[in-house]
């Protein structure tokens, strides 16, 4: 062994150790503030699995439709795409259209996600509204992994989602309690991060965020809330 | 089958598409990286208004419970400044008010 590949390894094996020290206190780090879109997820994911139970589709489709797809709003539209007529062309410029909001999501993140390595590319697959959001207002302790925070947070989003899509997929329609009023725990989820945000930041920050306000409650009053291609979270 | 794999592309081109166009290894253009100081927080203001959009003012419940609920939110989250607590709060409160009161 040359001392060249020698040093190599005793590198790689340092940056083993200290990758072994900041996985764990990541996940600590990370996974209490994901546990309200735990519960959030797990009950919206079970009533899409519920939608295409009722369907007739078998739990393999949410499962793996949550799994691949992960984004909501647009699986919940996809269930109607998969029953009416065959058009892929028209799936494709849908999921477009819902998705298009990501976009914005990615430019907030280019800095944030700079330098992650292998954990980027999962990092952007998995941000839907809620992981973005808990990332993006993250303020990480000191000595915790940026990265390995990131990616907890979107693993275990993902997983909660997979979950809930799954078991609703088994149970069908044979719902244990009445939970008509828990999908509000997401947006207490979104309020709370909004407040968060709103205290942390300076005057540019708040003007923003005004801005993000009164521009979506525009929005709204002019082009309503579009019950028809949306499922309902706040009910 | 073929739809999933078209609603699969169509989401990953949303969300993958900023981060090709501006590679790690380029410093994005000033108005990029302005865009990604402010935008967090004018997003965050959306997704608020976002969860809410089908808050129905002029039905019978007029919006009660969904503002009631969010200043339960708020006011938890100012005293005690705990996440778990003000969203159970908020949202055991959202729960009660929609299934007994309204």
């Amino acid at each position: 062994m040359s001392n060249r590949t020698g040093l190599v390894m005793l590198r790689n094996h340092r940056a083993e150790g200290r990758r072994r020290g900041v996985v764990l206190p990541a996940l600590r780090a990370a996974a209490p503030r994901t546990l309200p879109i735990g519960i959030g997820f797990v009950f919206l994911a079970a009533s899409y699995g519920v939608l295409m139970a009722t369907k007739g589709f078998s739990f393999v489709w949410p499962m793996c439709m949550a799994l691949f797809i992960f984004t909501g709003s647009m699986e919940f539209v996809t269930v109607d795409l998969l029953l009416s007529a065959f058009n892929p062309v028209v799936a494709f410029s849908l999921a477009i259209m819902v998705g298009a909001r990501h976009l914005f999501y990615g430019l907030a993140m280019l800095g944030r996600f700079k330098g992650l390595g292998w954990k980027r590319p999962f990092l952007i697959f998995g941000m839907c509204d809620e992981t973005f959001v808990l990332n993006v207002a993250a303020t990480i302790p000191d000595g915790i992994d940026r990265g390995w925070y990131y990616l907890w947070t979107t693993w275990l989003n993902q997983t909660y989602w997979v979950a809930g899509a799954t078991l609703g997929g088994l149970i069908g329609a044979h719902l244990p309690f009445d939970t008509d009023g828990l999908g509000f725990v997401l947006t207490a989820l979104f309020a709370v991060l909004f407040l968060d945000q709103w205290r942390g930041s300076g005057r540019p920050g708040r003007a923003a965020a005004l801005v993000g306000v009164v521009v979506s409650v525009a929005a709204l009053a002019l082009f309503g809330p579009d019950r028809s291609s949306s499922p309902r979270l706040s009910s | 089958m073929l739809t999933i794999v078209a609603v699969v592309d169509g989401t990953m081109i949303t969300r993958f598409t900023p981060f090709l166009l501006f590679p790690e290894s380029k410093e994005p253009p000033r108005v990029i990286r302005y865009l990604g100081d402010v935008l967090p927080y004018a997003i965050g203001g959306l997704l608020v208004v976002y969860a809410l959009r089908n808050t129905d003012l002029t039905g019978p419940t007029r919006g009660i419970p969904e503002l009631v609920a969010l200043l339960v939110v708020v006011v938890l989250h100012l005293w005690r400044h705990s996440m778990i607590l003000s969203i159970a709060g908020g949202t055991i409160a959202y729960m009660l008010l929609v299934q007994f009161v309204f």
